[in-house]
């Protein structure tokens, strides 16, 4: 696949990618490295992994990291309860008999990242805000991309039987260990540009006009330039444009009432809505309409 | 299309010039750089940057600069601009992309000078460590202010060093204290009793996890402040190799982060490399902005929930009112506790009403003297308190 290729097929599944990120997500099939992303919050980090998988056809496997993830939530875990179960089930019976049984695949609960390993065909594995797990965790998972394969001491070995297409994002809440960064594709996405956003809201938001969504763009990069606390991100362009939409407003110059009174899906903290008032919104939208 | 040896050399240069700027990249980077080469991304420029830029960056710096000194390697151009830019390096830059090639050879010695120095700064080290604790004493006291000879302020500066350390252990030790669990961990007890049949004789117990605490050091490098900013600078290097996790930003009008420039182990480089950041040190201090810029750009990246934000300063700002408070009302939101370290406090008479101190101080949580070495050892109990 070329780059203009990939770049056309996720357009086609409604994710508009410029060719830095579609030259890095060919390199990732090329030389078969996991990417991460880093950007704001926002900036439509995790729907790259949804729109990948689309492009694919295959499954997408989500793994959300948080402060504490172990290996049993991500990796494997046996079924306690089903063990007990049957260990209760057969007692006096034959021992090897009973310990072949219960540790066998039947009881055996595969998390996330044992489940991407043992597609048949290679899913996109997302794994998400790997800055807020431990750092024990990510030396964990770095082995783990590394081979490709888990062993669980009861079973044996397990090698992944399609290698998936790993996409690692991260909020930059902590720092990450230089060798995970150095086994990982890099791509900083920033918030879209204006001619960039007007198409992906085009895409996502059927129905919409084209000055409406220009109209719309030129707000929100204008938002972004004021100091919020919260600068929003794609998705409440999007939730905006489908507001505005909704309310059957077609120019938001000749509908200043509206605009401002649908700002909320686009400011979220108390502070920003205080420090964008009426009068702020509304020349806002002289200057942007 | 096969790579001719020639374009692999040129590639060699160029991963070179990326870690004298402070990429890491190794063999396997390298090699794939290689075959990125041998696709067909390598037909025009502009592809070829983007792979590379995805391939060899791994941090949003590096992101930003990668640009830059592509242009300069490959195209030939901007040659100055990327002299510049290769600020991390202890030599000038080199000139010309001959030099660049030369460089490239030259790195593995490069690599290895820091841990030579390591090597001779650590005898120094455990020297410093076994005596003098009589010499100490007497500097104890002594206010920063007027230690001027320089082996006294070597002195001062290996305290220092040393007291950062001592921070570091407390809180490490309080981490492993711990062992004992108050909870009953039912699911691994569960776990652990299929090897008994289901009977849950081996109980797991669940005990709170501790981590060391994170400490950020913004040091004020302004005029008022600097006869002590070289005793400082000495105790955030101490500090920046003690903590695994810190971050040190130093401020008079704007706002630089040296963490980067510190974390270099032979101090005396570190700091030189440091001053060099610091220039316009001795204008008048904008500390409302500073931490305003510092609340924007850096907050949410350097403070948790688990952070300590040291300030050390005298509270003399030049900016306009309301900014300092507002940030730091802001700050505090965010990190654990605010620490406000004032040389001034150790003077005979000193009040804090300079208003910059009177806007900060509703938002500090220990505001405490910091003109001498008891002073800073004083703040040992509180640290390993948290």
């Amino acid at each position: 696949m070329t780059r203009d290729e990939i770049a056309d097929r996720l357009a086609a599944v409604g994710y508009i990618a410029d060719q830095d990120l579609a030259t890095a997500l060919i390199l990732m099939d090329m030389l078969g490295r996991p990417l991460l992303i880093e950007g704001n919050a926002g900036v439509g980090k995790t729907e790259i992994a949804k729109a990948l998988a689309d492009v694919h056809a295959t499954n997408l496997i989500r793994l959300q990291c948080y402060e504490g993830l172990d290996q049993s939530s991500a990796l494997y875990e046996w079924n306690y309860q089903r063990q007990l179960l049957a260990i209760k089930a057969r007692e006096g019976g034959d021992a090897d008999e009973i310990e072949a049984a219960i540790f066998s695949e039947r009881y055996l609960l595969a998390r996330p990242l044992l489940a991407a390993i043992r597609q048949a065909t290679a899913p996109v594995l997302l794994i998400d805000e790997i800055d807020r797990a431990d750092a024990e965790f990510e030396a964990f998972l770095l082995e783990l991309l590394s081979d490709f394969q888990v062993s669980i001491p009861e079973l044996g070995t397990i090698v992944a039987r399609a290698v998936p297409r790993v996409v690692l994002t991260s909020n930059g809440t902590r720092e990450l260990s230089d060798a995970l960064r150095r086994r990982c594709l890099y791509h900083h996405l920033d918030y879209p540009t204006r001619e960039r956003e007007v198409r992906i809201i085009l895409v996502r938001v059927p129905g919409i006009s084209v000055a409406l969504a220009q109209q719309v763009a030129g707000m929100i990069a204008a938002l972004r330039r004021e100091e919020l606390s919260k600068t929003p991100g794609v998705a409440e362009t999007l939730d905006w444009a489908r507001a505005l939409l909704g309310f059957g407003v077609t120019d938001i110059a000749s509908d200043p009432e509206t605009t401002f009174d649908t700002l909320p899906c686009v400011l979220k903290t108390h502070e920003d809505r205080a420090r964008i008032t009426r009068e702020v919104s509304a020349r806002l939208v002289a200057r942007e309409a | 299309m096969e790579p001719g040896a020639q374009i692999l050399q040129r590639m060699a240069g160029f991963t070179a010039t990326l870690r004298d700027n402070g990429f890491a990249i190794g063999l396997a980077e390298a090699g794939d750089g290689a075959r990125v080469l041998a696709s067909p991304l390598a037909a025009r420029p502009a592809r070829l940057r983007q792979a590379f830029r995805a391939l060899f960056c791994s941090d949003a710096a590096q992101w930003q600069k990668f640009d830059e000194l592509f242009a300069a390697y490959w195209l030939g151009h901007g040659i100055r601009q990327m002299a510049k830019l290769s600020g991390t390096t202890r030599k000038p830059g080199p000139r010309s992309l001959r030099q660049f090639a030369e460089a490239g050879q030259g790195t593995p010695e490069a690599a290895e000078s820091p841990r030579s120095d390591g090597a001779i700064d650590n005898p120094a080290d455990r020297r410093g460590r076994s005596e003098g604790a009589s010499r100490h004493e007497a500097l104890d006291r002594t206010d920063f202010r007027h230690i001027s000879n320089p082996e006294a302020l070597e002195a001062a500066h290996a305290a220092a060093s040393r007291l950062a350390s001592v921070l570091r252990t407390r809180l490490t030790r309080r981490h492993q204290a711990g062992t004992r669990g108050r909870r009953l961990d039912i699911r691994h007890t569960i776990r652990r009793s299929i090897s008994r049949g289901g009977t849950p004789l081996d109980l797991v117990w669940r005990r709170r996890r501790t981590q060391p605490l994170k400490l950020v050091v913004l040091l004020d490098a302004s005029g008022s402040m600097s006869l002590y900013t070289p005793v400082f600078t000495r105790f955030i290097h101490g500090v920046l190799r003690a903590f695994q996790q810190s971050d040190a930003f130093l401020f008079h009008t704007r706002l630089v982060q040296i963490a980067d420039a510190l974390r270099d182990r032979d101090p005396q480089r570190a700091i030189d490399r440091m001053s060099l950041l610091a220039e316009g040190v001795g204008g008048g201090t904008r500390i409302g902005e500073c931490l305003a810029q510092f609340r924007q750009w850096h907050a949410s990246r350097v403070l948790t929930s688990r952070t300590v934000l040291m300030i050390v300063s005298d509270g003399y700002d030049t900016g306009a009112p309301g900014t300092l408070g507002d940030a730091m009302a802001a700050l505090h939101k965010r990190c654990r506790r605010i620490v406000w370290l004032n040389p001034m406090i150790g003077w005979a008479g000193y009040e804090p009403v300079a208003r910059g101190m009177q806007e900060a101080l509703p938002h500090v949580d220990l505001f405490a003297p910091a003109h001498n070495l008891a002073s800073l050892q004083r703040l040992e109990p509180y640290f390993a308190r948290l």
